[in-house]
């Protein structure tokens, strides 16, 4: 038994609802009990979709336990096909009915419907919902996708499928439509995208391209590694988040496509790249920034944090346990250790510790952030209804990297605004617990000290010297506290004064 | 006033065989029990709610919370992993180390539900033993109750019908020789229960408690004195454990609206021997103030059709509001179940040969609502969207729980979340 506040990810099945409800032309019937329809109201809440999720619950109730519940599912199985008419029918089980063991999939075969029947095994107690929604995009692809007819006739342009956008996603719907464009310039066809939009028909196209474009790992992942292994089609690594990754992968997808990229790599470029070196920007330097995401988006932000903006790196990590190992990678990169959970009390204990100038992390961290009263700007899913923005707002390609200088650079203190504070620490305007002016008020965080909770053996602050402390930027006052502390512990000096503050800040001085 | 009561109370006895009722099986759209610990864990200020169930339930809390407002909430999900199912770990030493840690972290709590899920119930853990073996254990700062908020047996409100009957047992017992006091059962906001306590004194009727109680450390007392009255019309089991424990109820329709709360008000006020006089003068101004502010909502809401989808049970009380306090026109009532008992006196009150449904099929039920295209559809948040993308105006449902609705001072908002959704269709240009 795990002890849960907030969870990162649903259930496995909620995975499949992710791309079930992404497709055209399927429908899952799902054996589940009453009130396992909650899931709906992600989709149609949060993402404000216009139609229902294409799902069907059996919802049995416990007066069913003592009868028939796989009459039930068969019953709403053969009604779900009669009603919708799709092309093809998945069937799973949440967690309770994987208990009372119905075998959905023998059910529905023996139904004999007039269209593919794709079972799922969706473990509930050992699995969660990137895993179910990889799981069963993988399903369906191996369910449905034929090789290449015929080889593609000379002349005709290159083409990729573009694989792992899903209903639910984290800006999904605009990096789709940002890398396509992006392809069609670089002169490649996109073949099928899927499974954002796709048919169960799409699907059986997918051999027809000659590479993938895997946008999105930890739903795509297992689907293109076995077309790699069945049809040989290449699969790209890079996931064009900022510009250095959307230039490097340029270069790859041209090489597997066999095209120039040279046309594109020259002509194009975001404002990211300028704006983090015009003057202004100069502020931006060294803040201090803690990533959490899943593993493609919180590697990809670090990335971008650390070589696209000159933030340092103070912490890393991801609830994407599957994905472990390419985080800590990357956090070797930054000289920090990679913090792989998925208790939110955890993540919320080492931002503390950290304190950040920013926090680049899921709605989860924004909580966390707020709290504390730590800038942030959330980078990955799990969503929320602010992150299916009105206006178009990839987070991939060029123009995403426009988006997240934006995005990241606007919760900040701006720079002349920073400076003005430090010069003004007792201005009853300026004062050091203003927030930036952009961004209305907001709410302080409790203590400086916050949770990171007093040491024993700490020095003691001469009352003289925490006053001092109490006039430097809200900001960097936590920074200023620990550092201090630290210089004086290591000096054994036991009563911090304004000498020992200087001292240190001479010591760490930037 | 008095005379409607009676009236009332005469038809009831009729029943509710005057109304058309569709009775469906299929996929019903509703929540499971779990979701009351949303409101109920904001209700009793020093509870915690430890759902031992599976990641869903989890991930069902903090969706139908809609926002983490609490970085560290009064409720938890003890997740039950594959090491629980296989045996290699005991589920009873699992929930004791589990609650031991949460206990640890946060000494503030006072009572502890643990309430059973779907997954919990199924592989039959038994929750009422491990709740008394904790009870000792963790007695006497802190103490362990159980339920089940599990789908497969409550939906919705039902979750808290379960919490309440939970705690009926463990309330004190009221002396033979007291005085009769009232006791008001369900989760009401507490500016109503404060207006509710101001009336009662002003009526002479008391002691006046509530349940469920603020703090746990104040538990009403019930016994043979003890006359309830339900301001919630979900309760079946609570009602149930307080007749067990010795309490009557006073049979009346629910405070919802200016004519509800009266006749609410009144039959509580008879059972206290309120002569009609003083009922009259603690209770006109607010009754006529409300009647006044209904006036508004009441331009724009009649002759609207409403169509209810099952969730709550509220509905048959709010059908009777908005029909006979707004002029609205009755589509289909659904309801998740019809307490023929406690809904007799508003069953009363309903226009006769209103259509009623219990249970859902729910894709039938959404082709009966599209055919009827109603200018108000009362929905969950997993329909609303879909239908309003289809031009239909809805009203989500959970609102209704969420908000302040009961009493005199509230009636006009209440009217006003019908209202709402159809002056912003209004408002919209394009």
């Amino acid at each position: 038994m795990e002890l849960t506040l907030w969870t990162y990810e649903g259930p496995p099945h909620v995975g499949a609802m992710r791309i079930a409800t992404a497709m055209e032309g399927v429908h899952f019937v799902l054996h589940a009990p009453q009130g396992d329809t909650y899931a709906d109201l992600l989709f149609t809440m949060i993402e404000r979709l216009q139609k229902r999720p294409p799902v069907t619950y059996t919802t049995f109730q416990a007066r069913d336990l003592g009868a028939d519940t796989a009459a039930l599912f068969q019953d709403a199985a053969r009604d779900a096909f009669h009603r919708f008419q799709p092309q093809l029918l998945m069937v799973g089980a949440s967690c309770t009915a994987e208990l009372i063991q119905d075998d959905p999939g023998g059910l529905a075969r023996a139904l004999d419907l007039p269209v593919p029947v794709v079972a799922l095994e969706l473990p509930s107690y050992q699995k969660k919902e990137n895993w179910g929604a990889a799981e069963t995009f993988y399903r369906l692809v191996r369910a449905t996708a034929q090789p290449r007819p015929a080889p593609r006739p000379a002349g005709t342009p290159p083409s990729c499928n573009v694989l792992g956008p899903t209903a639910l996603g984290f800006r999904h719907r605009d990096d789709v439509r940002e890398i396509t464009a992006l392809l069609e310039r670089m002169g490649i066809a996109v073949n099928v995208t899927a499974p954002l939009g796709a048919t169960p028909a799409d699907l059986a196209r997918l051999g027809a391209a000659d590479f993938n474009v895997l946008l999105y790992p930890e739903i795509a992942g297992t689907a293109a590694a076995w077309l790699g292994r069945t049809f040989g089609q290449k699969a790209t690594k890079t996931v064009p988040i900022g510009v250095a990754a959307t230039r490097d992968f340029v270069a790859e997808v041209a090489a597997l496509a066999g095209v120039d990229p040279a046309p594109v790599l020259s002509a194009e470029t975001s404002r990211l790249s300028w704006y983090s070196r015009s003057v202004d920007s100069n502020y931006l330097t060294g803040k201090r920034v803690f990533v959490f995401g899943d593993a493609t988006h919180a590697v990809a932000a670090a990335r971008v944090a650390s070589g696209e903006l000159g933030f340092t790196v103070v912490g890393i990590g991801t609830y994407s346990r599957e994905f472990a190992r390419d985080v800590r990678e990357a956090a070797k990169l930054y000289e920090v250790e990679a913090l792989i959970t998925e208790d939110y009390l955890a993540v919320e204990a080492a931002v503390a510790a950290a304190q950040p100038d920013l926090v680049l992390g899921t709605q989860m961290e924004r909580h966390i952030a707020k709290r504390l009263g730590i800038p942030c700007a959330v980078i990955s899913a799990p969503v929320h209804v602010q992150d299916y923005p009105a206006r178009y707002s990839p987070q991939m390609g060029f123009e995403g990297a426009n988006v997240l200088f934006d995005t990241w650079v606007h919760p900040l203190m701006m720079g002349l605004e920073e400076h003005l504070v430090s010069m003004f620490r007792d201005d009853f305007e300026f004062h050091a617990e203003a927030a930036p002016s952009h961004l209305g008020p907001v709410v302080q965080p409790p203590s400086d000290a916050a949770p990171v909770a007093e040491t024993v053996g700490r020095a003691r602050w001469a009352a003289e010297a925490e006053a001092e402390l109490g006039r430097i930027p809200f900001f960097v006052r936590g920074k200023a506290r620990r550092n201090t502390e630290r210089f004086a512990e290591e000096r054994g000096v036991s009563l911090i004064s304004l000498e020992t503050l200087y001292d240190a800040k001479a010591h760490f001085g930037r | 006033m008095s005379s409607l009561a009676n009236l009332s109370a005469t038809q009831a006895a009729v029943g509710c065989d005057e109304f058309p009722l569709i009775r469906e099986r299929g996929q019903r759209e509703v929540f499971c029990g779990l979701t009351g610990i949303i409101w109920l864990h904001r209700k009793i200020q020093d509870a915690f709610f430890l759902v031992v169930g599976s990641r869903t339930c989890a991930h069902l809390l903090q969706s139908a919370a809609g926002v983490m407002i609490f970085a560290e909430p009064r409720f938890a999900t003890a997740i039950i992993g594959e090491r629980d199912l296989a045996g290699l770990a005991d589920c009873n030493d699992e929930l004791d180390r589990v609650v031991s840690r949460l206990l640890e972290r946060r000494p503030d709590i006072r009572l502890l539900f643990l309430v059973g899920s779907c997954p919990s119930e199924v592989i039959k853990l038994d929750l009422s033993r491990a709740a008394s073996r904790l009870s000792q254990r963790f007695a006497p700062g802190v103490r362990v109750l159980s339920y089940s908020g599990s789908g497969i047996e409550t939906t919705f409100t039902q979750g808290e019908d379960a919490c309440l009957a939970s705690l009926v047992p463990t309330l004190p017992e009221e002396t033979a020789d007291a005085a009769p006091a009232l006791l008001i059962a369900g989760a009401i906001a507490e500016v109503v229960e404060d207006q509710f306590r101001r009336i009662f004194d002003a009526l002479g009727v008391g002691p006046v408690h509530f349940l469920p109680p603020r703090r746990s450390t104040a538990m009403p007392p019930v016994g043979r004195n003890t006359r309830y009255a339900l301001a919630q019309p979900y309760l079946a089991d609570t009602a149930r454990a307080l007749e067990a424990r010795g309490a009557t109820r006073i049979a009346a329709p629910f405070p919802l609206g200016a004519e509800g709360t009266t006749l609410w008000l009144r039959a509580i006020a008879d059972a206290w021997n309120v002569d009609a006089a003083r009922f009259r003068s603690v209770t006109d101004l607010a009754g006529e103030r409300a009647r006044r502010a209904l006036g508004r909502q009441r331009t724009l809401l009649a002759g609207k059709r409403v169509f209810f989808f099952p969730d709550s049970q509220l509905e048959i009380p709010l059908a009777r509001f908005l029909s006979r306090e707004l002029g609205m026109e009755l589509g289909e009532v659904g309801t998740p179940y019809l307490h023929r008992q406690h809904l007799a006196e508003e069953l009363a009150l309903l226009p006769p040969g209103t259509q009623l449904s219990e249970g859902q099929h729910v894709e039938r039920q959404l082709d009966r609502c599209r055919a009827m295209r109603p200018d108000v559809t009362v929905c969950g948040l997993g329909l609303a969207n879909p239908l309003e993308a289809d031009g239909l105006t809805t009203k989500w449902s959970i609102e209704l729980l969420f908000t302040p609705i009961q009493g005199y001072e509230q009636a006009a908002d209440l009217a006003e979340l019908f209202a709402r959704p159809l002056v912003r269709r209004l408002r919209l240009e394009a």
